[in-house]
């Protein structure tokens, strides 16, 4: 809750605070090495993106981030805190401050809206039916879907869909938001509609949020530290702002990718 | 009681009203009220204006933006100006987020109450369409039969093989060891009445017949219904969230021919296979009871159950079990194309199969026993 716990007007981008810290990462699927040696940190408020050719495990970085996945070796950090170090309990308090958005919206179609964003408010707060029912009017408010908290996600298009996951995942005001892909699927106008909400969200929420994409628009719009990993090298090639990468990277093949093989 | 916030009220000049907003305002255990601000309004009438003072707020989060969103609705209906510049940067940012995109209009759902007449209605027309679609897939269906007979169906040999495996050999240890027990329980409770009587040798008959004509093909039916009945269901019907079937409609490829004939085939082929195998597993079960609890000889029930048994009982099961295959084929593949596109879909077009299946077979048995025995079979 830090980061949204600021005294107000507080300026919170003064000071580097690293806010979640990768050391010496090695995902596996059994015996099969996905990537290794993984190392970087995020600064508290960055925009962080996870980008890399297909297949190259961005989205099991994801996975091994937020907890879905364990560690073949190394350590996820949050706040200097080691999240697979931590017991159950322990872990529960971290997730609570996060909050993901995931590629294929991933709501659940038993429920309406409304439910699915009161469920992670009915898990973690002592809040009454009626609270959580206006928070979650609020969420859908802040996402441009007021009025819509009696629909199955089944009755909803799929912007409309991605744009609940996002109520969704700031219906606890995470620290930190973890975005799988936002714009798949997304005709470019609702894509950069979708970016302007992330990047107004970070603005107002102040929270950390990192982004697995290779859309180039988006990258260069509101990333501000990135990382790159290469699927035939199994690790990560460069890290920083990408648009710092794009202009002056040596390596072949990340030049290629951040200028679509153009230049 | 957690007050990690504070609120208080001050009039600021004519007119105005100051809300100074202190402390913590985090959703912790329940939100801030607005009901002192109600009655502050009502005890001080002619205010025009509002605004905020957040000089010793320490944090905030959805909490205060639902407070704010409360007090804009109050100072609405009492037409106060609202004035949000006292506020912090975020919050102004999103109350703005909040409100930029209106409501809808007519999106919200109507919560009134339907009366019982139009729900009665609403069922019944339900009802009827939904026999007129089933209808229409029983059409569609024979006439991929028809297709199929004329060599034209697109169509996968290789689906069918693998679809008879799933129903036919890898259901016979179920098929076995409920045909078994079922056999068992047949000859318990027939030996108990016929002992009175001095006639359990008759017991061979009453199992072999009983299994014969009736419940081997029932069991397997019910069997079939709750296994493959399901499992088609879930299968076509995931296939329908994944939008495959879609995929194969626009190739121009009939899901009917490609998705439901090999299923419904299979299960017609294995429904009588399968029967027979119950017929025997129960006669064993028969056997096995007789041997054990009532002294009967095993070459004694064998040759009682030989001699009772006739071909024309043997006939009047597998005619039931061919039927029995049809409508749980049917059942099954009818949800399961239907079905919707979400989860929960998918889990009600599986009960759905299973359900519908069972009741199909036992009208279908009501139906075939009038029927034979006015044939005199």
């Amino acid at each position: 809750m830090s980061a949204l716990s600021e005294p107000a007007g507080a300026a919170t981008d003064n000071v580097p605070d690293v806010h979640v810290e990768v050391r010496d990462l090695t995902m596996a699927y059994g015996s099969f090495v996905v990537q290794q040696d993984l190392t970087f940190s995020i600064q508290r408020g960055d925009i962080f993106i996870i980008m890399g050719d297909s297949g190259c495990g961005k989205s099991t970085l994801l996975r091994h981030m937020v907890g879905l996945k364990q560690p073949a070796k190394g350590q996820v950090l949050y706040e200097g805190r080691d999240f697979w170090a931590a017991d159950p309990l322990q872990r529960k308090d971290f997730m609570r401050n996060f909050g993901m958005s995931y590629q294929g919206s991933a709501l659940w179609s038993s429920m309406t809206l409304a439910e699915n964003i009161a469920l992670p408010l009915q898990e973690y707060t002592d809040l009454n039916a009626a609270d959580i029912r206006e928070l979650a009017q609020l969420k859908l408010a802040l996402v441009g879907l007021a009025g819509f908290e009696d629909y199955y996600p089944s009755e909803i298009s799929g912007g409309m869909k991605k744009r609940v996951g996002l109520a969704r995942a700031i219906a606890l005001d995470p620290d930190i938001l973890y975005f799988d892909e936002p714009s798949a699927g997304l005709d470019p106008i609702s894509s950069r509609l979708l970016d302007d909400l992330i990047l107004e969200l970070r603005e107002s929420l102040g929270a950390t949020i990192v982004i697995v994409t290779h859309e180039l628009a988006s990258i260069f719009s509101i990333g501000n530290n990135s990382v790159f990993l290469d699927a035939e090298k199994k690790t990560m090639t460069a890290s920083g702002d990408p648009r710092h990468l794009r202009d002056t990277s040596t390596d072949p093949k990340i030049h290629r990718f951040l200028t679509r093989g153009e230049a | 009681m957690d007050d990690g916030y504070q609120l208080s009220f001050s009039t600021a000049g004519a007119g105005g009203l100051q809300i100074t907003l202190a402390g913590s305002w985090e959703t912790r255990h329940h939100l801030p009220e607005t009901g002192r601000l109600e009655s502050w309004l009502d005890s001080h009438p002619g205010i025009q204006q509002l605004d905020f003072d957040c000089t010793a707020m320490t944090a905030w989060d959805s909490a205060l933006l639902t407070f704010l969103v409360r007090v804009t609705a109050i100072a609405g209906k009492n037409n106060i100006r609202v004035e949000q510049s006292g506020l912090p940067d975020g919050v102004q940012r999103l109350l703005h987020l909040a409100s930029a995109v209106p409501e809808r209009k007519g999106a919200r759902r109507s919560a009134g109450k339907v009366p019982f007449l139009a729900r009665v209605g609403n069922q019944a027309t339900a009802a009827a369409g939904s026999a007129t679609e089933a209808l229409a897939f029983l059409g569609e269906a024979t006439l991929s039969l028809a297709r199929l007979v004329c060599g034209k169906a697109q169509f996968r040999w290789s689906d069918l093989w693998l679809t008879v495996q799933q129903t036919g050999a890898q259901a016979l240890g179920i098929v076995a060891l409920i045909s078994f027990l079922v056999g068992m329980i047949l000859a318990y409770i027939g030996a108990a009445q016929l002992v009175n009587f001095g006639a359990t040798m008759y017991v061979a008959d009453l199992v072999g017949i009983g299994m014969a004509r009736a419940m081997g093909a029932m069991m397997t039916g019910i069997i079939m219904a709750g296994r493959t009945g399901a499992a088609f269901a879930a299968q076509l019907g995931t296939m329908q969230v994944n939008e495959e079937i879609d995929a194969l409609e626009t190739l121009g490829i009939s899901s009917m021919d490609f998705l439901v004939l090999p299923r419904m085939l299979a299960l017609i082929l294995m429904m009588p296979l399968l029967t027979l195998y119950s017929d025997l597993f129960g006669i064993l079960g028969g056997l096995f009871v007789s041997v054990t609890t009532f002294d009967i000889g095993i070459m004694e029930y064998l040759h009682r159950t030989q001699e009772a048994v006739k071909v024309r009982h043997i006939m009047v099961g597998l005619t039931e079990a061919s039927v029995y295959g049809v409508l749980v084929a049917v059942a099954g593949c009818y949800q399961g194309i239907k079905c919707g596109r979400s989860s929960s879909a998918v889990g009600a077009a599986a009960t759905s199969a299973v359900v519908s299946g069972i009741l199909l077979i036992v009208i279908a048995t009501a139906f075939l026993t009038v029927i034979f025995n006015v044939l005199g079979i």
